[in-house]
Parts: C-alpha cells; structure tokens; sequence
C-alpha cells in the first residue's frame, strides 16, 4: 500500500480516530440506539475522511469496518482519496455492489438497491448495511411504525416506495443509516414506512 | 477512566473482536429474535458464567456508564461481584446497585423489578441461546425450523404438557414468539419476568459458548407461547416479601430453621433494599431495620 | 430474622488467599520453577499449548504452575491470553515433510527410506515405578546419539500415492482455510475446520472418540502409516519485503493412518487417510485426531454413515472443546434459585391442581361404572 504512487498520504492518514477505544465506543453506542430506535437523530464525533465523506459516515466506517468488511463505494464517494483513507484506517477490501456488507453513497447512487445483499432464510443477518448520505436528515416526512418505535417516529427519508418493498422481504432486507454532516439516523428493515 | 488497568485494552477485548460484536449487535436489533452467530472469543471467566454477556457489555460500554450487574436478581452474589469487579478493573466504570441509575445492567435469570427507560440498556446472560434445542439437537435442524418458521414441534411439546400435567410445565426461559417471527429464548428468567419483555430499554442477548447473539429494540412485540384454552400464566409465589411487604415482586423462598420454616423475600435486592429504605416492612422484618 | 446473604465479594477474596496458600503448598518444600515444569513435564506443557492453541513453552508451564497441575485449568488461562493478543498475521503452511525428525515409524513397512526412528518413547518401558526417581539428585546415563535423520525424510504414504494406492488429498490451492478462533462454527464446517477443532480438542474426548470407531462405531481399519515429531520452522510471508521469513520453529506431531476400504459406490478401490497434527510430542492425541478425522470423512468418501457417533460432525464439533465444556458444566455450581424457585411453584400448584382434578376423574369413573 506504501509503495503505492497515487496514494495521498497526507489525506488519508488524517481524519481517524484519537482515541480508538473511546471514540468507537461513543460511535457504536450512538449507532445502535439510532438502530434500535428508528428515527432517532444522534450526533456523531471523532473522525473526517475527506469530501464527499460527512463526518457521520466516516465514524460509521471508522467504528464497524476492517479487514473482515467489504464496502462498497458507489458514485462521488468511490474517488481516490476516499479509497485510501478507507483502506489505510479500516483496512476493509473495497467491492462490488454484491458482495458489500456496508455500501457508502447518496440514494441516487446507491441505486438499484436490489443490488445489495439481503441475506438468507438461514442467515438472515448476512445482509448488507447502507450508508446513505442525505443533504438534511430531520424527525419529518415519512412515518415510521414497528420495533423500537412506542407509537410512530417520523424521519426525512429520500422515498418511501423502496423501503416498503424492502420492509416486506423481512425477516430477509438490508438496513440503513443514514448520514448528514455530524449526523445519523437508522432504518432497519423491520420499520413500517408511510 | 481513572480506574482502568492500562495492561488492557479498554474493557478487556481489542478492538477488532469489539467491531465484529458491535456487527452483530445492530444486525440482533435489525432483525429482532433472530440469533446472530458471532466469533465468541475465550474470556478470562468460564464458558457458562456470562461469557456472552460479558462480550456484550464490553462491546457497547463506554467510559461514562454506570454499570450494573445481579445474578439471580441480586447485585451481591459471587459471579455478579466477579464480574462488576472484571468491569471496574478493565473499564474503569463507576458501578452501581441503584436500578435506575444504571445504564448498562448485565443480569444473570432476572428482569429488574423497576421499569427499565430509554437510555438503558439490558444485557442477558445466556446458556442455550436456541429455544428448540432440547427438542432437536441438530443446529443444521433447528436453523432450518427457523428459516421455514417451523414451530410445530414447539407447539407439540407445550401441547403434551398440558395432556400430561393439565398446565405448560415450563417454570423459567419460557418461550416467547418475538414480532409475530422467531420463536426465541427470554434466557432462564422465571416466566414472571416474560412480560416485562416488552420495556423501553434496549435488550441485548448474548450466548458466548453457543457463540450466539440477539437483540430486542425498545417495544417490540414479545408473545409468550400458549393456547387460547390455556392463556399463559406469568404466577409467582402468592405470598408478600416478608421483608418489604411488596406484593408484585418475584420472590425466593428462604429455609430459615431446622424445622423448614420459611420465608419469601424479593430476589431483587436493590427494589427490596429501596422499599425498606423507604419504610415499607414486612411480616418478618426487624423492627429497628432502618 | 433473617439477614439476605452478604459479602460475596470478601468471600472471593478470601478464597482466592486460600487458593494462593493451597498452590504453593508445604513451604518446607522448594517451590517449583516454571523452568522445571517446562523441562521436566515437558509433555503436560505439550499438552497445554495443543489444546490451549498457543506455542510457547514457558507461558504453558506458568500456565500448569498456576494451575497447581490442573492442566484443563491451564489450558483455559492460556485460551484466554490468547484472546488479548492481536493477530498480526497467518504464516506459510508448514512443509512436515522438511521436519527434523526426532521420532519417525511406519507400521506399514518394516523400512522405509529415512528409516524407523524410535525417539524418547514410552512404547517399550515396562510400566514399573523408578523408585531411583523418588531419590533426587540421581543423574540419568547419557543417551547414545545415533546419526541424526537426513534433512527431509519422506513421508510414507507418498510411496502409495506413486502406485496410486491411495486416496489423492487434493488440496486447494488459493483456498485459505476458515479459522475456527475467529469467526463462528458454521456448519456443515468442512474438513480444514474439522481439523482445526480436533487438534485443539480435548485429549480425552478425542481419544474415545477414536477409540470407539477401533471397536465397531464406525470401524474404518486404521494403521499408522506414519508417526513423525520433530521440528519445523515456521515462515511468515512479508509482503513488504516480498518473500517469507522464518519466525522460528515449533515442534508437532504428526500422524497419517493408513485406512483400508473396497469399493464404495463412487471411489475404486484404494487406501484412505486419516490426518492428525498436533502442536509439541502428542502422539496419543495425534493418533486419535486422524482416526475421527478419517470417521468423519464417510460423506467424501461416499460410505454409509452408520450412526455412529465419531461420524456425527455436528456431534463431535461441538463437544471436543474441553474449556467450553468445563465452563458449562461447571457453571452449575452457581446459584440458580430463580429458576428453581419458579419449579418450585409450578411443581406445587400441578400437585394442588391434579390433587382435585384426580378426584374429579374418580367421579366420572364411578359414574360410568354405575350406569
């Protein structure tokens, strides 16, 4: 990787955790209250890829990903820089579109969605995660019902008609995040979109 | 942080085997009930003593929390001091017996007497993750019932049951249906507990030498298993704690003498110590208890 | 009036004081050094760094010290070392067959090229106690040191694979083994899992597991084609410097039976193998693992599974790990009132209820009797 000519040290060595251990935890606890409670906006800290990476997706990427995860970068976000600063703190083989567990991009380039995986009957968990970069994340828009809602949350999802579908295919579905600057919001594919 | 022993990472487990748990974690919440296999490391306590428990809150446990650990409801008991001592010298958290100040409360058998919140999490200790394991053997069997939502035989067993005894002769880790889906195990709680089981709190579950996690968000839906001609019936002890006088707390019987007397007092410590703190008694309490 | 169980914590304090005195024993006794435990129970030390999945000698012997010779005990507190350290990497396979042999016999051929080494075995000595031994101090005679085995000795079996006598193992060649240590048991779990599990398996279980095949559970007529320990070296490929290096060497184990069997539905007939390799000098161990790695090999082999219990794979996968069977089985020591007390009402309330339920039933008989 060192050996590299294109690889731009000075970017891709920044932008990572200080504190490894502390940062993460932060991170994950406020990543798994976001997936355990759908809607629920959290703010996230630590690390800054470079553009187009938000800082909430670089700490998503930061905090869940290594040699063990394929991601796959699609559209703005598969660029040079962004490649190696992946790889250089995370370590993780970059992919296509099938084999990712975890897919970076905005809706738009994430697009056909059908492409990622869903897991199986059996392991219904080998499904991918997304990440989803949105310009504004708020608690409005589309209505949300199911596990880890007490009544109906509301959150500013870029559709609807693809998470319905997806909701559908439970237990079986991928699960998302969704990232705007500092922060994060998840839908896991148990919510019921209105 | 002062607290935490430098020779180790920050709550025991390096950060690589912390990633891989955290995946599974938030894949146990994307699909509720589901058992998600995950690469159970050897922890420094044995297999069958809160191993995945322990993987668990390490995973999710940052420096600011306060933790809380019972077993068999009770904060003093060996293994839960064992373990809440593992925490300290390896975390460095404060720790706590006070239910509601916790945030992370890991528990061996019990679900606290006092209504979990938000901001709380609840991380189980579990022996046998797979609720139709003493029925099938066979994990390639009971993964495949579970792929085809294949209950039957769970349904068969209850059912015997009641021809049998004329009631569901399971006491504790009764079986629970969880968002109309996976059949899944509460862990070896008294059925009591089961409906607590539906809380504000996030519940995670974790079964290190069956290398097993699952997770319940906040309000999911959680059914005990039964019949329409026999309801499930979450019965306790009819008797008051004779050292608190509640009367809607789980109860341990106690052989107090030779000649097997005995009494019923709360086996969560912490509700029965804040009641007595807060002046309720019981038939048997000290007069001067304070 | 009853006072609620306190002071869990002074009692594990307590006990562990106790257990501190109880290890060192008679102080009048020199204690012992972990020097000693490696040089002297060099085999409890194999033992330990086999089924604990971790080479190093001295750590396995501060392991049994601390133990006070319980050598599960210290398997466990080396499994759990090994889970703090970071991986920094997988080695080359090692080449057994450039081992430097301390032990090398064939039961196959009276000779074979590299010729039967017999090594420091047990296999002749008359099990008498050495009452000399009971006298310290007593120096043992020399052992006399014939010309050490040439550099690469060949292995046995491959003088049937020439003839074509024999199975071909056919090995991956980009196919990198799934590691048992660090990703979960997923089953059907294949032949390198297999093995994973079975060399760092509990001796014993292997052992009967072996031995029950021997007397009929699966019968598979094994011989030792060849038993070889003695040391390799170990190499790690460093991709910044693009070629491997040797780290250093450790001693294994090695044993590849000879398997007989005629004409299945799918293979001509030919020898079979079954392979063990095993960390240190193990060689009950390493016996025992190719004899259920060849039991559990019926399904590729295209033989019946008969329902024993050393083909089961899910059977034995699951329960040859000896620290986490101890861990559960011993976890029923701690308290499980709860559950117990729950058992206890249910119990009580079944019996109050058949109590008049049975009585109830008598009516009915009673009346059917009459009319």
């Amino acid at each position: 990787m060192m050996g590299d000519l294109t690889f731009d040290s000075s970017r891709a060595l920044e932008g990572g955790f200080a504190d490894v251990p502390v940062h993460s935890a932060h991170a994950f606890r406020a990543a798994m209250e976001c997936m355990a409670r759908p809607g629920r906006i959290e703010d996230l800290a630590g690390g800054q890829g470079p553009e187009p990476l938000s800082v909430a997706a670089s700490v998503l990427l930061l905090t869940l990903c290594d040699p063990e995860t394929p991601v796959h970068l699609a559209g703005d976000h598969d660029a040079g820089p962004v490649r190696d600063w992946i790889t250089f703190h995370t370590g993780a083989p970059l992919v296509g579109p099938e084999e990712a567990m975890f897919a970076l991009g905005t809706w738009a380039a994430l697009q056909p969605v059908d492409r990622f995986a869903i897991g199986t009957p059996e392991y219904p968990d080998r499904a991918a995660t997304l990440i989803v970069e949105t310009d504004r994340l708020e608690a409005e828009g589309a209505v949300l019902t199911g596990p880890g809602i007490r009544d109906q949350a509301a959150l500013s999802l870029p559709e609807v008609a693809a998470f319905q579908a997806n909701a559908r295919l439970f237990p079986l579905g991928f699960d998302a995040f969704f990232t705007s600057g500092a922060r994060v919001a998840a839908l896991p594919r148990t919510t019921k979109v209105r | 942080m002062d607290g935490q022993d430098q020779a180790y990472n920050f709550a025991y487990l390096d950060e690589q085997t912390k990633r891989m748990i955290r995946r599974a974690i938030l894949k146990g919440l994307a699909v509720p009930g589901y058992q998600v296999p995950f690469a159970s490391r050897e922890m420094p306590m044995p297999y069958g003593w809160g191993t995945g428990g322990v993987q668990v809150s390490a995973a999710v446990m940052v420096p600011e929390d306060r933790f809380k650990v019972i077993d068999q409801g009770a904060d003093d008991t060996t293994n839960a001091v064992s373990i809440r001592k593992f925490f300290e010298k390896t975390a460095g958290v404060a720790v706590t017996e006070r239910t509601g100040e916790a945030t992370v409360i890991q528990t061996r058998h019990r679900i606290p007497e006092e209504e979990l919140g938000e901001g709380q999490v609840l991380v189980y200790q579990v022996p046998i993750p797979e609720p139709l394991r003493f029925l099938e053997p066979s994990e390639v069997e009971t993964r495949k019932m579970h792929a085809l939502e294949e209950y039957g035989l769970m349904h068969v067993k209850l059912y015997e049951d009641i021809a049998r005894h004329g009631a569901i002769s399971t006491a504790y880790a009764y079986p629970v249906k969880v968002e109309g889906r996976y059949v899944m195990d509460p862990s070896p709680i008294p059925k009591f507990d089961n409906p607590k089981m539906e809380m504000a709190a996030v519940q995670l579950f974790g079964a290190g030498r069956e290398q097993r996690i699952y997770a319940l968000p906040p309000y999911t839906k959680v059914v005990s298993l039964d019949f329409e001609d026999h309801p499930f019936d979450p019965s306790k002890a009819d008797h008051p704690c004779d050292l608190c006088g509640a009367e809607d707390s789980y109860l341990d019987e106690v052989i107090v003498d030779d000649a097997g007397g005995r009494m019923f007092v709360c086996s969560d410590t912490d509700y029965c110590g804040t009641r007595q703190a807060n002046g309720h008694r019981g038939a048997l309490a000290a007069e001067d208890a304070a | 009036m009853y006072v609620a169980v306190k002071g869990g914590e002074r009692a594990i304090d307590n006990a562990h004081a106790w257990l501190a005195e109880e290890r060192r024993g008679d102080r009048e006794v020199s204690e012992l050094s972990v020097a000693q435990i490696r040089e002297q129970l060099a085999l409890a030390v194999n033992r330990v760094m086999a089924e604990g999945s971790m080479y190093d000698p001295d750590l396995a012997a501060l392991a049994i010290k601390q133990s006070r010779g319980d050598l599960i005990e210290a398997i466990f507190l080396i499994r759990a070392y090994r889970t703090t350290l970071p991986r920094f990497g997988y080695s080359e396979p090692v080449d057994t067959g450039a081992m430097a042999c301390d032990r090398r016999i064939s039961a196959t051929f009276k000779d074979a090229p590299g010729g039967q080494v017999l090594g420091p075995t047990f296999d002749y000595t008359h099990r008498l106690l050495d009452f000399a031994l009971a006298a310290e101090g007593l120096e043992p005679p020399e052992a006399v040191m014939a010309e050490p085995l040439p550099p690469e000795v060949p292995h046995v079996t491959e003088f049937l694979d020439r003839e074509g006598l024999i199975q071909v193992e056919e090995v991956p060649e980009d196919d990198t083994p799934r590691d048992l240590t660090r990703e979960p048991l997923e089953l059907p779990a294949g032949r390198p899992l297999r093995l994973q599990a079975l060399t760092r398996g509990d001796e014993g279980f292997v052992l009967g597991m072996a031995y029950s095949t021997q007397r009929g559970y699966g019968r598979n007529h094994p011989f030792v084609g060849e038993l070889r320990i003695g040391t390799v070296p170990v190499e790690v490929d460093l991709p910044e410097l693009g070629f491997a290096v040797e780290v250093g060497e450790v001693v294994l184990t090695e044993c590849e039976t000879v398997n007989q069997f005629v004409g299945s539905k799918t293979e001509p007939a030919q020898f079979t193998r079954g392979y063990g390799l095993v960390f240190g000098q193990t060689e009950r161990k390493a016996i025992s693992m190719a004899l259920v790695d060849r039991a559990l090999r019926w399904e590729e082999l295209g033989e019946d599974n008969v329902g024993a219990p050393a083909q089961d794979e899910e059977f034995v996968l699951y329960h040859s790990d000896n620290i986490q069977a101890t861990g559960f089985l011993e976890h029923i020591k701690l308290p499980h009132y709860v559950d117990f007390q729950s058992e206890l009402e249910l119990i009580r309330k079944l019996r109050r209820e058949a109590g008049t339920s049975s009585s109830a039933v008598t009516g009915v008989l009673a009346r059917e009797a009459a009319e």
